[in-house]
């Protein structure tokens, strides 16, 4: 940190303290021994955590997240394989309008697309599920899976597919010898960061949810208790642990498939 | 006309056809749906499906509805402005002052946000309530006797928690066009005799202009439909037209009239960001 | 071995290959020379079948290359970025093809090992890709590529990517493994002087056709046209004209070198008498240093610029009568001196160098 104004400097503490002021608080009341979420805290516990385990539409509420956030992601990661592929190899007709289009659930209000789809659902009278909370959550990851995975389709080199056909390998081999291995840690990644996105979406699941809320769902229906508060810091902190963790693994994996698949390249040296 | 059905446009279509089949029918026709219904009416329990403007006059003089438009349009306008000036200087601090740690500092910048979206805006709830964080802190150094109200339970707490939601998606971009600035332009410039208040006029800023348009983009657009925020620490004050939208959608069991609320809003967001984006190319050739 | 029967290939309105027949023989090292966009490459990838011909065909080894794809053709090649796989080791990119055989591995390691010591790699076996230098690179691709046994292989600008001294030790290596291996070799290349060394015959491409045809020898001493003649070696131009065409031989007038006969040969492609250019190489030209060196034709010249590469000198001589320069190249041989810019000094040189071009 070269010679930074003193001015910028206190600006830059100042905005810290106000980025991490929400998440900081969080472990903090988490295992802070008070039914009431407010200062002076009052001694260590664990009995929220504990108390979690009791709640049984938490447990439910937790079983459809999972259910919701695996299902969204490997439905997302499969189309975004085949539209990444699409779009790194190939070059075909209206390519730009619809990889366009794909993306756009990146701009568009949550509220747009839960809105516009609930609106189709009941016009066609299908019932509030599990699964239409997945169409809704396939919808706003797969800009974030073909995003990954083109990068990931893009980096490789384009005649090592031909290479392989030349040595006698048939399509399907090619792919599952050459082309699979090298988009893993891409597919990795976009699997770990389409489960967060979902675990952790909330609008369109309210939206779309019938009797089977998912965890964020169920979460916003606690929050006019009081006496559900420090089980919902504790629930927020454990949900914290895990995004960081999933996501570290993610990035992790970004890393390593940009470097595996982009490191091969022509290299000038003696020998 | 023949090449667009060549092999390669045919293996990549065929390979495209599952995502696009996929979003065609689940967003496309959605929204093309949520159009036509906004042109519908509900008659209490009837849906009258001949076309008509009743919807959107409604939503469109109305005074409860013009203002909640109005209300969200301002929201996201501050929400956009504030958020951006404060990421501005510390894109600028990590860019210009990071050294070999840049990505350790992004690195940061991200982790709080890894939160669970409604849980971060609860918090701020708790730090902004009566017998909240920040009063009973304040009141603990003597700065202040009685609780603040003015911070929670309208649009100064939306604001502030939407400024804070959105920090890391403007520090980001800005970063990136921050960090394509060739420094020796700046080190020419001041060669040259201009003070770095100038330099910061005539070359970062026209230059981090690219970033700033695509993180005030990234955060008005979706902001005006932002439902949590509003709901938990806006109280009556500081609803905005989402909530509406939602409340049309079941207590009011008025769909249509739902429809033409949100594509009113899209219609407006989408024009102020034509609009904006316009008039910054201008004022990018204009620099040149 | 391989056989072109008039073949066109064209991407969009693009005529990459326009007509090229040719006829490449089992166990040649043939070249595809040309400068970028002449269709070479194109040509190459078509034999290889990652192409298919619009019109005419391929023959290879006696069968009909049409619908055959690429993992059928007795053909392998080796790409200009060479691309190795890079999750695998060397012994696994160079075992990839061998997987349909169903060897054992002891077998199959034997293989690998025969190649690697061809390709002078022995013992990278679990060298991983990332690790491996170009040159090393290129080696393992043309050792998964022999291990193969293809009847062709071919070579998609193998060495544009190495610097010079690993490249001309590379081009010595190739010709090398390919009079060992004995199959035949399709190279492509824009280094002319690449393909002149290694090829037993080149073709010369512009445009989408083989503009000639022939030996490195014939291709240099009797280039069928100006554009050939240039971009194989250096040719010094000059106007002249074409008198007449008689049983004695061809009359011509050649400017400031005066007018004589030469042979019928020394016109490669028939012309009308007219205008003409004449070209001659800069080796053909000798600096007289002594007045007792004697030449059939002399001329005189002032020295404008010279270059020493240390075992040649190439000067430019401004030669009265003649529009350009002249091109003249003289081995440093030993207590021959080196000219200095502004001399003057007399040129020699033979009739039978002279070449009419049109």
């Amino acid at each position: 940190m070269t010679g930074a104004p003193r001015y910028l400097t206190i600006f830059v503490g100042v905005y810290l303290v106000f980025l991490y002021a929400p998440v900081l608080l969080l472990p903090l009341f988490a295992f802070n021994d008070s039914a009431v979420i407010a200062f002076p805290l009052k001694g260590f516990t664990f009995r929220w955590f504990e108390g979690l385990a009791g709640e049984s539409t938490l447990l439910v509420a937790l079983k459809n997240s999972l259910i919701v956030g695996i299902s969204a992601s490997v439905l997302s990661t499969c189309f975004g394989v085949l539209a990444a592929r699409a779009a790194a190899r190939y070059d075909f007709l209206g390519k730009k309008p619809i990889m366009s289009f794909l993306m756009l659930p990146l701009v568009l209000p949550e509220i747009i697309v839960g809105v516009s789809l609930l609106i189709v659902l009941v016009q066609l009278g299908i019932e509030l599920n599990v699964w239409t909370v997945i169409l809704g959550h396939v919808l706003i990851c797969m800009p974030f899976s073909i995003a990954i995975l083109l990068s990931a389709f893009n980096n490789m080199d384009k005649f090592l597919e031909e290479a392989s056909l030349d040595l006698g390998a048939t399509r399907r081999e090619t792919f599952f010898r050459v082309i699979l291995p090298l988009v893993m840690p891409g597919l990795i990644s976009s699997l770990l960061i389409g489960f967060t996105l979902s675990l952790d979406e909330f609008i369109i699941a309210f939206f779309l949810t019938g009797t089977e809320p998912t965890l964020p769902v169920y979460i916003w229906s606690q929050l006019r208790f009081p006496s559900k508060l420090p089980g919902v810091m504790a629930l927020g902190f454990i949900m914290l642990v895990l995004s960081l963790i999933l996501l570290t693994l993610g990035e992790y994996y970004r890393k390593k498939s940009a470097a595996l698949v982009g490191s091969g390249s022509s290299e000038i040296r003696n020998g | 006309m023949k090449d667009w059905f060549t092999r390669e446009s045919r293996s990549g279509l065929k390979l495209v056809a599952g995502p696009f089949g996929f979003s065609l029918l689940l967003l496309a026709a959605p929204l093309l749906m949520m159009l036509l219904l906004s042109f519908w009416t509900q008659n209490y329990l009837d849906l009258d499906r001949t076309l008509s403007f009743a919807n959107y006059e409604e939503a469109w003089t109305h005074p409860v509805y013009r203002m909640l438009m109005q209300r969200s349009l301002v929201i996201s306008i501050l929400v956009t402005l504030c958020t951006v000036i404060l990421a501005f200087p510390m894109a600028y601090f990590i860019s210009f002052y990071g050294g070999k740690r840049k990505s350790l500092w992004l690195f940061l910048i991200t982790i709080p946000f890894w939160t669970s979206y409604l849980l971060r805006i609860f918090m701020w709830k708790i730090i902004l309530g009566y017998n909240g964080v920040l009063n009973s802190t304040l009141q603990w150094l003597s700065v202040i006797e009685e609780p603040l109200t003015f911070i929670l339970y309208n649009a100064n707490a939306v604001v502030l928690s939407l400024a804070h939601a959105w920090a890391p998606f403007a520090i980001l971009p800005i970063f990136v066009s921050l960090e394509k600035i060739d420094r020796s332009l700046l080190e020419a410039a001041r060669d040259l005799g201009d003070t770095a208040f100038q330099r910061f006029i005539r070359i970062t800023l026209p230059l981090a202009m690219p970033g700033i348009v695509a993180a005030s983009l990234i955060i008005f657009i979706p902001t005006i439909g932002d439902y949590i925020t509003p709901k938990l620490v806006g109280g009556t004050d500081g609803l905005m037209i989402a909530n509406m939208i939602q409340v049309q959608f079941s207590k009011a069991n008025n769909a249509p009239l739902g429809a033409a609320l949100a594509v009113s809003a899209m219609l407006i967001v989408g024009m102020i960001a034509a609009c904006f984006v316009f008039f910054n190319r201008r004022y990018l050739r204009s620099q040149s | 071995m391989v056989e072109l029967n008039t073949v066109k290939k064209s991407f969009g309105d693009v005529l990459a290959v326009n007509g090229v027949d040719a006829v490449i023989r089992e166990g040649e090292f043939f070249s595809l020379l040309g400068p970028s966009g002449c269709g070479k490459t194109t040509l190459l990838r078509l034999i290889a079948g990652f192409e298919h011909p619009d019109e005419g065909s391929i023959v290879i080894a006696g069968r009909d290359m049409d619908q055959v794809e690429p993992n059928h053709r007795p053909t392998n090649m080796v790409f200009q970025s060479y691309a190795i796989f890079p999750h695998l080791n060397v012994e696994e990119n160079v075992a990839y093809g061998l997987k349909k055989q169903n060897l054992s591995r002891e077998d199959q390691r034997v293989r690998v090992n025969e190649m690697l010591r061809l390709v002078d790699l022995e013992g990278y076996n679990t060298r991983p890709a990332h690790a491996l230098s170009g040159g090393q690179r290129q080696r393992v691709a043309l050792a998964r590529a022999l291990i193969m046994k293809p009847k062709v292989l071919l070579l998609d600008e193998p060495l544009s990517a190495l610097d010079k001294k690993l490249r001309e030790q590379m081009q010595v290596e190739l010709r090398n493994l390919q009079r060992t291996v004995g199959i035949t070799f399709i190279l492509v290349t824009h280094d002319q002087e690449e393909a002149l060394t290694m090829s037993d015959r080149i073709a010369v491409m512009f445009n989408g056709k083989i503009a000639q045809l022939a030996t490195p020898q014939v291709l240099y001493k009797r280039p069928l046209d100006k554009r050939i003649a240039s971009f194989i070696g250096i040719m010094n131009f000059m106007e002249g004209t074409l008198k007449s065409v008689t049983e004695k031989g061809i009359e011509i007038d050649a400017g400031p070198l005066g007018t004589m006969t030469i042979s019928p040969d020394q016109m490669p492609i028939p012309l009308q008498p007219g205008d003409v250019s004449i070209g001659i190489r800069p080796e053909m030209l000798t600096i007289l240093f002594s007045s007792s060196d004697k030449a059939e034709i002399e001329i005189t010249g002032t020295v404008t610029d010279t270059a020493y590469y240390g075992d040649m000198t190439y000067y430019e001589i401004a030669v009265e009568g003649l529009e350009r320069e002249v091109s003249v190249s003289m081995r440093n041989t030993a207590g021959r001196r080196v000219l200095d810019i502004g001399e003057t000094t007399r040129l020699g040189l033979g009739r039978e160098s002279l070449l009419l071009l049109s």
